[in-house]
């Protein structure tokens, strides 16, 4: 037996509980990850892009991409105590929540500390699909404890979900037969027949622009792909990987795990985790209900406010400030926050950037000091960064209904 | 519905000391009992006609500014100052008696090192006592009242000289077998020195960071840890309790039990708006005080939907399972025990530290030891009018023996463990087989269900340094109140722990004072 070849035909791969996860969409995004750039999200193989970063970006924002969500974290929670459990949990009134609906939301430690954002499908009178981008299980039966009539169940791999986003999206959909659809307002959730099947259809997204996502059961998924790309063919559809996505986030100013915030459950430093307030979700926290988990501690923080807020600033010039730290004087000796995440935004023609910032700063004047690289040679940028307050990107088409037909 | 200031759950002793302090500060306080009769597991039950006991039956950690503070003497209570002797009983050696510093029955060698080692744990035991008495600080709290609880333990420890202070951090955390077996041969002896760091606990001889501690909190006060019956037994206590109460003012309702702690929501968040009853009676009150366990209180009484989450499961996870048996014999006559004149005080029938070790070992896997040990006494002796003229009651301690256990407890079970025990008994004190005319067996399955102490557990949960001070029951409710507004612990769960001192009951309340 010294031929490997023979012992690599007949031994089971010695690796196999290694390796990642395939996507229910894998065959056909493997075809197209023209430049095989493969990170993972889960456990789950996943794009970081398929063929061109800048191109993907350019899709998103003027025809329409795909993004798989399939890696993304889902929990199918229902039974009588399904409401209270996750209104308990998280810092939004769900009791608002009507059936087909959509709602972002952010669940805290007992500190307020945020462990994780996500949005939650309210699917029925008592049946819910929570997402986010981290696993949750674990926090999910904690917080279930006291509610006997609640049944958490880890549905992550059970469905097959593809963002379909861009201002063309709406376009794709029709031709392929679901112009129904257009009736959907932002958050909605429509049920609509698909092959032998059905599709589920929300109008949500994560690029600040016109969007929905789709979800089908796993054995419809590559027929889905297959309508999709038909339809879409003239219409620019392209997939797109994570760092097209953190692009068009961070225009629309959605905030990422491990760029905005640190999730508390996972922050070994003290306080180097946010609370919601701090992330500038004040709108999320409602305290008129008496009572969600964290309500104490936000409480107080609330009636002093924060003393840190994440900001939208737009910086001078056209060098990304990423990682850069901010500074009360031109001279950079008064530290006053940092930058969590920066880019050149073609589709805003600016330079912008999330930041946290302290808020006694914020009304003063604000520099960041940025480090750049022109051919190996390393520079430096004194830039002046004024405040945003409204999202760098958020044109009309996002929230139009029925949407227009580009 | 009605109303009063102050409810308070349960009557066992601390829920009377805290009903009785608040009462006197003028609150109007109701207390509400589950149970018939007051005094929880003080309280003096028939287990056969004439015949009474109570799981706890004997006094040593009530201090004596509880008793000053409640009147205690005004209501007929008179704690005895003969202390009663502990005897190390064996089948194998001599009988060794201890009375405070003095022993009896040992080899020259023990005797000569009994009294130094004493001595010394008293000093030890000294120094911390000024704790039990306090509100624990603050975990990151910098305020003055919390900085000079820790700077006083701090000074009494440092007060102890170099020598001392050195050997106490040596042997405070200490497993009781290390300690002993520094200082004495003799195996029931050191077995029974064993006993007082390990009864009532999830701790044997050979397990490390507590047994001694225990013992030194055990040993604090006036009594310095010797156990006394007080004058007319438990129930003269317990009737002691409930007379200062009601001279105070607090309405008791035994026969009662809380089915609920009722918490109000509004945009202001939630507070505790009182109790609801087993018959379905709402009262409110400005604040509930809880003297039951931590757990009951919690995820039973409130519910952990009022809770924080991180919180509730930190109660979820809290160390509850008690390991003590409680027998009862009816006896028709005094039993004689080999070797001994009379069998006053507390035996200890454990013959050497192994014995208990095997017996904690069994235990811990749900399985009834081999060669259970115990504390026997008969309490009528201190206390005749406990059954029948000239007839007796044994009262054992039994360890180790699960709540849980893996074969579930029958009937069967129940009388076969019974019978053994017994059969043990009978070699001790040989024909006292022939004296049992009834018997009665606790398990701390039996305790839960009678009691309500959930896991059957004597100190609610387990008193270990995890479990203690500033961490009893857990973080954010060890200084008695909770974060619910208006609701407050008061039992064993709450600092400084279990046994009869009165200690959370009596600190719960000057901490609502204050």
């Amino acid at each position: 037996m010294s031929n490997p070849d023979i012992l690599r035909e007949n031994t089971a791969d010695p690796y196999a509980g290694e390796r990642l996860k395939l996507s229910h969409f894998h065959e056909r995004q493997a075809a197209l990850n023209l430049r095989d750039a493969w990170s993972s999200w889960n456990g789950f193989k996943f794009a970081d892009y398929y063929y061109d970063v800048d191109y993907e970006y350019f899709c998103i924002r003027n025809t329409c991409g795909t993004y798989d969500i399939c890696p993304m974290q889902k929990y199918l929670i229902e039974g009588p105590d399904a409401l209270a459990m996750l209104d308990r949990m998280v810092t939004r009134n769900l009791n608002k929540l009507r059936i087909n609906r959509v709602t972002y939301v952010a669940w805290c430690n007992d500190s307020g500390r945020m462990i994780d954002d996500g949005t939650i499908f309210r699917l029925g009178e008592a049946k819910f699909l929570l997402t986010c981008g981290s696993p949750c299980l674990a926090w999910l039966r904690k917080s279930a404890l006291g509610f006997s009539q609640v049944s958490i169940l880890e549905h992550t791999e059970e469905l097959a979900a593809l963002s379909l986003q861009g201002p063309t999206s709406f376009a794709v959909l029709k031709s392929m037969g679901l112009e129904a659809a257009g009736s959907l307002k932002p958050f909605d959730i429509g049920h609509y027949p698909f092959a032998a099947g059905e599709v589920m259809i929300s109008r949500t997204g994560f690029t600040g622009d016109l969007g929905y996502e789709l979800w089908v059961e796993p054995n419809l998924a590559l027929a889905l792909w297959d309508h999709l790309y038909d339809a879409g063919a003239n219409y620019g559809i392209q997939p797109y990987g994570e760092a097209a996505t953190n692009m068009a986030r961070l225009e629309a100013g959605f905030i990422m795990p491990y760029m905005e915030f640190n999730e508390a459950l996972k922050t070994v430093n003290f306080q180097y985790d946010q609370t919601p307030l701090e992330l500038d979700l004040g709108w999320l926290v409602d305290f008129k209900k008496p009572h969600f988990n964290g309500r104490r501690a936000l409480l107080e923080q609330h009636k002093t406010g924060p003393k840190t807020l994440l900001t939208k600033l737009n910086i001078e010039g056209n060098k990304p400030a990423e990682e850069a730290l901010l500074y009360s004087d031109r001279n950079c000796e008064n530290e006053i926050g940092y930058v969590t995440s920066a880019m050149w935004s073609p589709a805003v023609k600016a330079n912008i950037a999330l930041a946290m910032i302290d808020v006694e700063a914020l009304s003063g004047e604000i520099w960041t000091e940025i480090y750049y690289q022109k051919e190996l040679r390393h520079h430096r940028k004194v830039a002046r960064c004024t405040v945003q307050t409204k999202p760098f990107w958020g044109p009309e088409r996002a929230r139009a209904t029925p949407p227009e037909m580009t | 519905m009605s109303s009063t200031d102050t409810i308070i759950i349960g009557g066992g002793h601390n829920g009377l000391i805290c009903a009785t302090l608040l009462a006197k500060a003028g609150q109007k306080v109701m207390l509400v009992e589950a149970g018939e009769s007051l005094g929880g597991l003080a309280r003096p039950r028939e287990f056969h006609p004439g015949f009474k006991a109570s799981v706890a039956q004997t006094l040593y950690a009530l201090p004596k500014s509880v008793i000053n503070a409640l009147d205690l003497g005004q209501h007929g209570f008179i704690p005895s100052n003969e202390t009663l002797t502990t005897t190390a009983l064996s089948l194998n050696e001599p009988p060794v008696t201890l009375a405070g510093s003095t022993i009896a029955g040992a080899c020259e060698a023990d005797t000569a090192a009994f009294t130094g080692y004493k001595q010394q744990l008293a000093v030890f035991s000294r120094a911390l006592a000024p704790f039990w008495s306090k509100t624990m600080p603050r975990i990151g709290a910098t305020g003055l009242q919390d900085l000079m609880t820790f700077g006083h333990l701090g000074l009494n420890i440092r007060k102890l000289g170099k020598a001392d202070m050195l050997e106490f951090f040596r042997v405070a955390t200490l497993p009781m077998r290390d300690l002993v077996d520094e200082h004495f041969t003799g195996e029931s002896l050191k077995a029974a020195l064993c006993w007082d760091g390990v009864l009532g606990s999830q701790l044997a001889p050979r397990s490390p960071n507590q047994g001694v501690l225990t013992l030194l909190n055990r040993m604090a006060g006036h009594w310095e840890g010797e156990h006394y019956a007080p004058v007319g037994g438990m129930t003269a206590f317990i009737d002691a309790l409930a007379s200062a109460a009601t001279a105070a003012g607090v309405t008791l309702r035994t026969g009662t039990s809380v089915t609920q702690i009722t918490i109000t929501g509004s945009e202001q968040g939630q507070r505790c708006s009182g109790v609801k009853l087993d018959n379905d009676e709402i009262v409110t009150s400005e604040r509930v005080i809880s003297s039951a366990d931590p757990k009951t209180t919690f995820l039973k009484l409130v519910g952990p939907r009022h809770l924080e989450i991180e919180f509730s499961n930190r109660i979820r996870r809290l160390r509850s399972k008690g390991y003590v048996a409680k027998l009862h014999l009816a006896l028709s006559d005094l039993p004689k025990f080999t070797g001994l004149e009379t069998p006053s005080g507390r035996l200890i029938l454990a013959p050497s530290m192994d014995t208990i070790e095997f017996a904690w070992d069994a235990a811990k896997y749900g399985e009834l030891p081999e060669l259970p040990v115990m504390e026997v006494s008969l309490p009528t002796l201190t206390t005749p009018g406990d059954a029948p003229t000239g007839q007796h009651i044994l009262s054992a301690n039994v360890m180790y023996i699960p709540g849980e256990l893996k074969e579930g407890w029958t009937d069967t079970v129940r009388k076969k463990l019974t019978a053994q025990l017994i059969a043990q008994l009978d070699g001790y004190a040989p024909g006292i087989k022939a004296l049992v005319l009834d018997s009665e067996l606790l398990t701390p399955d039996d305790l839960q269900q009678q009691f309500g102490v959930w896991g059957g557990h004597w100190h609610h949960i387990e008193p270990a340094i995890d479990q203690l001070l500033m961490m009893r029951p857990t973080y954010e409710a060890a200084q008695y109140a909770t974060p619910i507004d208006g609701l407050y612990l008061c039992g064993a769960g709450s600092h400084p722990a279990g046994d009869i001192s009165g200690n959370p009951g009596r600190n719960a309340a000057r901490e609502i004072l204050s």
